[in-house]
């Protein structure tokens, strides 16, 4: 593409059918403990 | 609302496709056609608008790459997620994953923000036993149906003043994880005063994680981590934890700090730590009534955003001259991450994790212990008021109003319920400070990817 870098193709869509098996980190539990970040966490089940 | 955000940061013009996660780099051009494209303009009329400032040849061939990338769902892409959460969230079993137990209500210092008031909570001074922990463990992994992975975190107050019981309980979950086909992660948060060689060696080996508490310069700590006399524990603390993230090869533990309305320069607190040599670093924003003479205030946020543009900016040249560190909350996992279930469900708190006093009474979170509205249960009789579970359960980015045109909903999944909870009385609610600055970061941790990936 001329006019766009896209940065990354995974797409959150392809997620709904495989994801939910709630095996990742607590958000609490990492280093924060007055905010909520979960944008960060590693997926337990790639 | 827009599916997408758009917005300009260090000479970058990015685009988030809100609701796929993708994100682009694009042109000026670009950036100028996307808006009427999300309008509904013809290629003709996007041309009309826009013609006396771009060619018409740069015109046509964006709409025409626009055009593609939305044919194959990575621009303009609906949210298609609301009736899969409520589905989701209404479904799944409730199971108990991690805890954070309150080894300690008491600390060796009287940090001026703590919101656990000196480590007392609202309460009384106490330590927990080794029994009440046991039980805490036993719970758990009762109440964890199918998961694997289990969490618990030794908090405080200061949980090195009950470090035998720490030491104890790990053994404990060690001898059980084997019968239960279970796996325990212990995470350790400390003020650093009673740090030694036993305790880094122990942690080194059991521990998945460790949080060292230390807010940046010396003048900036001691003012706000004094010992209850009023000295300072920069001193005291430094070396040791110098020492003990070398031990851990510089990974698996964070220096967390918090800065306050006292140092909104927070940036030069955060390469102080890195100049130290620390790798792994969290400093965050302090979370406090507007009473408070050390809270964030709304007059503060152009200035704090301003520090976090500049913080990503000093990341990327040290990153790029072989110096970088990680900055907790500018991370930001672009090809992995997490699921769309966990990206709409929030933290878990008074669901998959609960936070244990000493004596063994069962909160929401951490945050919540001594509000006794929110008095769930406790380790001998589980949890006595499920109805607070429930309405932690049913709470997710859909029922929170303020999220349905936040372009960030998916990077924090709704914020902290705690934090809305003491601002609105409402865990639907949000905290609007919290939501500014997140977005600020989400946005300054997606520019240092774009940066990074030239």
């Amino acid at each position: 593409m001329e006019h766009i870098k896209t940065l990354n193709t995974k797409n959150l869509q392809n997620t709904v059918k495989k994801g939910g098996c709630g095996e990742c980190q607590t958000s609490c539990q990492s280093a924060c403990k007055t905010s909520c970040t979960v944008g960060n966490q590693s997926c337990e089940n790639k | 609302m827009s599916l997408i955000h758009r917005y300009q940061s260090n000479g970058y013009n990015i685009v988030l496709d809100i609701n796929s996660g993708c994100i682009h780099l694009v042109d000026l051009v670009t950036y100028e056609v996307l808006p009427f494209m999300e309008e509904g303009l013809s290629e003709q009329e996007i041309v009309d608008r826009l013609k006396d400032q771009y060619p018409e040849a740069d015109i046509r061939t964006s709409v025409s790459e626009c055009g593609k990338l939305k044919e194959q769902g990575m621009l303009f892409t609906r949210d298609v997620y609301e009736n899969i959460i409520e589905e989701f969230t209404e479904n799944r079993q409730t199971v108990v994953k991690a805890l954070c137990l309150h080894i300690a209500h008491d600390c060796n210092l009287a940090c001026r923000y703590c919101f656990a008031e000196e480590g007392e909570y609202h309460g009384r001074r106490a330590l927990m036993s080794f029994e009440v922990g046991k039980k805490a463990l036993d719970f758990l992994i009762a109440n964890s149906g199918s998961r694997k992975n289990l969490e618990v975190d030794f908090f405080g107050g200061e949980p090195l003043m009950n470090w035998q019981v720490v030491k104890d309980l790990v053994a404990y979950g060690r001898e059980q994880e084997k019968l239960h086909n279970k796996k325990f992660r212990f995470t350790l948060t400390t003020n650093g005063v009673l740090l030694n060689d036993e305790v880094m060696e122990f942690c080194n080996k059991e521990m998945g994680n460790v949080v060292l508490s230390v807010d940046g310069r010396k003048e900036v700590h001691d003012y706000m981590r004094p010992f209850r006399k009023g000295a300072g524990s920069y001193d005291l603390i430094i070396p040791k934890f110098r020492k003990f993230a070398e031990s851990r090869n510089q990974d698996k533990y964070y220096v967390r700090g918090t800065f306050t309305h006292h140092n909104l320069d927070f940036s030069k607190d955060v390469l102080h730590l890195a100049d130290l040599g620390f790798k792994q670093i969290s400093v965050e924003p302090v979370v406090a009534a507007d009473t408070e003479e050390y809270a964030i205030r709304e007059e503060d946020i152009p200035k704090i955003k301003e520090e976090y543009d500049a913080l990503a900016k000093e990341m990327i040249a040290r990153e790029k001259a072989g110096k970088g560190f990680n900055f907790f909350h500018f991370m930001i996992d672009l090809t992995g991450g997490p699921c769309v279930y966990k990206r709409l469900s929030g933290c878990g708190s008074g669901t998959e994790y609960l936070a244990v006093t000493p004596w063994g009474d069962f909160y929401p979170c951490h945050q919540f212990v001594g509000e006794e509205q929110f008095l769930m249960g406790n380790v001998d009789k589980g949890i006595t008021r499920p109805e607070i579970r429930d309405q932690f359960g049913k709470c997710n980015v859909y029922t929170k109003e303020a999220c349905k045109d936040c372009f960030a909903r998916f990077y924090c999944s709704g914020g902290c319920a705690a934090n809305a909870y003491h601002f609105q009385k409402d865990i639907n609610g949000n905290y609007g400070i919290g939501c500014e600055l997140q977005r600020k970061r989400v946005e300054c941790a997606i520019m240092i990817k774009a940066a990074l990936a030239e």
